[in-house]
This record gives C-alpha cells, structure tokens and sequence, in this order.
C-alpha cells in the first residue's frame, strides 16, 4: 500500500510529464488558454491514462514481454513479441481515446466543440505513449502499481495544464510586448513553471 | 527644495511631446513623481485617488526591510570574525563596518543593473517607469549568501527583471516574484557558489581558520543529524545564513512595520507560519529515529529563510492569490511544501524559495476557483430569493 502511495506521489510531483519529461506538449500549449477546456482535456488525459496504463501492463506482461506467452504452453516460452509493443500500445490507446470521444460527445457535447481536434488527438499525444513505455520500463510489479503510475502522470498532467490556464487567463490583462503575445509568453511562462517545480527533483521516496 | 522644482519645471519643456528630448520623458516624470507628489489628475476614469501612490508603498516596505538589512550587515561581520576566532577583541563596529563594506557593492550593483533595466524598457516601450524594483532591488541582497560574486548578482538581477516582470509587462503584471526568481536562477545555474557550507561566512584571503569551525548552517546541521544548535542564536540571527534571512528578531520589526500600515496581509503571514508549523508537528508524529523530522516544529519557523519569505516574499501583492479565501490555501500551502521539501528532499538545504515559487505558479489557479465558488454560490442564492 505504501508502495503504490510513494508511485502515485512521485509521478504527480517529482516525475511531472509536463515539467520533469515536458512530454504532452502540443495540446499542453494549444488547449491552455482558458481553464475551462483546460479542465475538460486534463480529465480525458486522466481516464486515458487510467485505462491504457493497465491494460498495457497486461499486454505487456501476458502477450509481449519474452516469454510472456508461456501460459499458452511450454512450446511459446522462448517467444519474444516485444518488438510488437509501439504498435499494440498505440492501437489501445487510440481505442480507448474513440471512448473517450464518444463519451464526451454524448455528455457534454459543448466541451466536444471546444476541445475539436485536439481530443481525437489525445491518442497522439506523447505523454500516454510515454507513460505506457515508462511502465514498460519501469517494469512494475502488478496491476495496482501500473495503474497508481497512470493516475498519477495524469493527475501531474492535469496540474500542470490547468495551472498555466489559470495564468494563461491572467496575463490576459497584462501588457506583455507584441512579439510575445501568445505562444511566446507561453514558452517563458512553462520554464518558469518548471523552475518552480524544480523544487522536488531529488526527493527520494 | 524650490530649487529641485524649478529644475524639473525648466527641463519639463524639453522632454513633452515635440520637445528635443522627449524620449526621456518617463525618466522624467519618474525623478519628479519620486521627489513631489504630482498635481496632474485624470482625465478618464478611475478618479479617486489617494497619495499613499504605488511609490510610497514600495517606500515603506524598504523600510520595513531596513532592520534585516542593518543586522545582517553585523551579522556578516559577527561571522567573519567568529571564523578568525576574534570574537573577543573585535568590537561592535569593527563588525558592522566589515559587513557594510562587503554588503553594500551587492546592493548597489542590483540597484544599478535593475533600475537601469526598468529604465531602458520604460523608453523603449513608451510607459512610465514602474518602481517596483525599488523593493525587488533591495530583496535580491538579502536572499543571497554574502559571498557570492557580484557579476553573479548582475546576472541573476537581468534576468529576473527581464524574464521575471518585463516579458510580463513590469510592476504588478508579474506571476513569480521577482527576487525569488533571480534566487532560484542562480541557485540551478551555479550550484557550487550557491551552496555549501563555505559560502555564508566572508573569509576569502583568510587562510587560518578556527579548528573546528565549518560555517554550517542551521539546516545543513540538522539535515547531516545534528539539530544541536544554539536556539537564541538562530532568533537573534547570529547564525550563518543568506544575509538578511538569520535574524528572526530584525524581520519580526519589519513585520510589525507591515501590518501596522496594512500593507502586508495578515492573512498570508499567519496561514504560512500555521501551514509550517502543522507540517512540523506532522513530520515529528512520523519521525521514527530521523532527527531532522523530530525538530520542534517552533524552530523550524526560526532557522533559514522561513520567516523572511514568510513575511516579505509570500506576503508580495501581486503574485500571491488575490481573493480574500484564497490567501489563506496559498499561504497554508506555502508553509507546507516549505517544511516538507526543507525535510524530505536531500538536494535541497531550504525549501522556502522554491515552495512561495511553486504556490506563486498556483495562485492564479487557487484564485480562479475561489471566484467560481464565490459565482456559484450568488447564483444559488438569486434563483431563491426569485
């Protein structure tokens, strides 16, 4: 249990997506401009995460790794399908984004218009391959831990995007030099974000 | 004093529009508002005005400041002296004479190179001059340990007053704190000069040490296991330290200062030394055999930098939260993440810079749902009453 609370911990702060891998980029930059569709793609970054991240690790685990398949017989126990694992992540999580999608368009069909393409995009978006292919790395030892891990990168995820939405919305009112407007000051504004999250780089869990 | 205002009465001509040298009229509308209180009103607008202006604002704040400067002056004398074991023959302005001598150029090099900076941008974008640096300008020495060189300070000064405030638009539109990002710069760029046990004491050319003598911190003893430093030392402030932050007496004035004009909220101050001291009492129920998490939570609010950045950096009205519930979560926040990280992280000494930085970057945030909640909440209350 304290195993899955230090995991879960240490992704959402020291092992930020955004700020420690700045992975997620792309939609971390385009959906920040106010925290409302902020909120709304940090929420489907989390469930994405929370589903692909288990059902990776038992893809990983039971199909993938060598000798993964031996549970279909002795004869597979030398297989090894690990060169398969960028293309059977990918095809999970763009499953599990057209879920997503297709939930969100059904409940909150005016989030759907405000996110656009940036939702289907999700299955691209580099922070959920990367969380998958940390798992893979990180060879964690079960299912609960897979799934703290997802949780948590995308509760990180979600902190940082809402965080640079609400500041995004406020240096609305400041009078920034016209060749910053927009992504420029963006720019500025995540390296100074991660400067502040430089503060629990080191902690060890 | 006539004198003075006929001087700025003679050149006004000259820098108005049309004049030969109109390009330097923010620099003199800024030397003019500084000496006088200026008699133009508004034309639109906001008309209500009050002389309590931006400027002396920032005054009073420096003065507030000024304690903690005057004893950290004495006390970087009081440190060189003990690190020559000289304790008993030198006296009291041998002391704060060495101090000032080694603290003044710091001060005026980040005058020099902020002030000039505000004021290079202030031509070039046609604004007037922004006096905020006049606290930033006098925060930035005192945060930082007395040994580090002065073209480190020009450095960490640009670019905090460049990428700190200006890309933002200057006084009162910035995220981060200034000071503490210039701190924070020159903390991650040059590690080695920046901590250690060697850079708090000023003893450069002195090769005799006392045996003995390392010049540790508070904070650097207790995280090696040794929490046996002297109590009333670390509140007076004659302990090693950043050159402003030791003396827990000195910022206690400036606070008094603080609240008294009611510039410094009260809010932030006591939810900050609450959210640290909760933490304390945290960390010791889970200390086990680790001495550092076993220390009394009341000395944690003595020893670094808590106090100072308790009172003079979260306290700063533009990057803190600005709703009236927000200040408490921002500063309660502030003093957790500043114990925790002081305890638990290894790589880092001192939490509290790093810990205002992270709630800084948070406010706006925090700020944005205490008014969803405050909307909400009127919005309820209208469709009852209709």
């Amino acid at each position: 249990m304290e195993n899955l609370i230090n995991i879960f911990v240490k992704s959402i702060f020291i092992e930020n997506m955004v700020f420690a891998y700045f992975l997620g980029m792309c939609s971390y930059l385009a959906v920040s401009k106010s925290v409302k569709t902020a909120t709304g793609l940090g929420i489907a970054v989390i469930f994405v995460l929370a589903i692909t991240l288990p059902v990776n690790y038992l893809l990983e685990n039971y199909v993938l790794k060598e000798g993964a398949l031996s549970w279909l017989g002795a004869g597979f126990a030398d297989v090894d399908l690990s060169f398969l694992s960028f293309i059977m992540f990918i095809a999970v999580i763009a499953s599990m984004v057209q879920l997503v999608e297709m939930i969100v368009e059904k409940f909150a069909p005016v989030l759907y218009t405000q996110l656009g393409i940036f939702l289907p995009l999700i299955a691209v978006n580099c922070a959920i391959l990367g969380g998958s292919l940390f798992m893979q790395q990180k060879a964690f030892n079960n299912i609960a831990e897979a799934t703290s891990y997802g949780l948590g990168s995308g509760i990180g995820w979600f902190l940082a995007i809402v965080g640079i939405a609400a500041i995004r919305e406020k240096i609305q009112y400041s009078h920034v030099p016209a060749p910053l407007r927009g992504l420029g000051i963006t720019f500025i504004v995540t390296g100074l974000m991660g400067l502040a999250f430089m503060g629990f780089m080191g902690i060890k869990l | 004093m006539k004198a003075i205002r006929n001087f700025f009465e003679k050149t006004k001509p000259h820098v108005q529009k049309g004049g030969k040298y109109h390009w330097l009229h923010s620099t003199h509308d800024a030397f003019f508002t500084f000496a006088f209180v200026s008699k133009e009103t508004s034309k639109s607008g906001t008309h209500i005005h009050d002389f309590i202006d931006l400027k002396r604002t920032m005054s009073i704040v420096v003065l507030a400041l000024v304690p903690a400067l005057l004893f950290g002056m004495y006390n970087v004398g009081y440190q060189h002296f003990g690190a020559l074991g000289q304790l008993g023959t030198a006296g009291f302005w041998d002391m704060f004479l060495f101090g000032l001598l080694k603290v003044l150029p710091i001060v005026i090099v980040s005058y020099v190179v902020g002030l000039g900076i505000e004021f290079i941008f202030a031509q070039f974008r046609g604004h007037e001059v922004n006096e905020g640096f006049l606290v930033s300008g006098i925060l930035i020495p005192l945060v930082m340990p007395v040994n580090t060189p002065l073209w480190m300070i020009a450095i960490a000064v640009a670019f905090s007053v460049i990428f700190g405030k200006e890309v933002f638009g200057g006084t009162g539109m910035n995220i981060w704190n200034p000071a503490l990002v210039a701190r924070a710069f020159l903390f991650f760029a040059y590690p080695g000069q920046m901590s250690g046990d060697a850079v708090w004491i000023s003893a450069s050319g002195v090769e005799t040490m006392v045996d003995g003598f390392t010049g540790a911190t508070p904070m650097a003893m207790a995280a090696a296991g040794n929490t046996d430093f002297n109590v009333w030392n670390a509140f007076i402030g004659l302990i090693p330290g950043s050159i402003g932050e030791t003396s827990t007496v000195a910022i206690l004035i400036g606070a008094v200062i603080l609240l008294i004009t009611g510039i410094g909220s009260w809010k932030i101050m006591l939810s900050t030394v609450l959210g640290g001291a909760a933490m304390g009492l945290l960390l010791n129920a889970f200390a086990g055999d680790n001495v550092y998490m076993a220390l009394p939570f009341w000395q944690h609010l003595i020893i670094g930098g808590f106090a100072f950045g308790a009172i003079f950096m979260a306290t700063d009205p533009v990057s803190a939260a600005q709703t009236e519930k927000g200040k408490w979560i921002y500063g309660f926040l502030i003093g957790i993440f500043a114990i925790l990280i002081r305890v638990v992280n290894p790589a880092y000494p001192e939490g509290m810079m790093l810990a205002i930085l992270l709630m800084n970057t948070f406010a706006p945030l925090i700020d944005h749902y205490v008014l969803e909640g405050n909307i909400k909440r009127r919005l309820k209350r209208a469709k009852v009453n209709a």
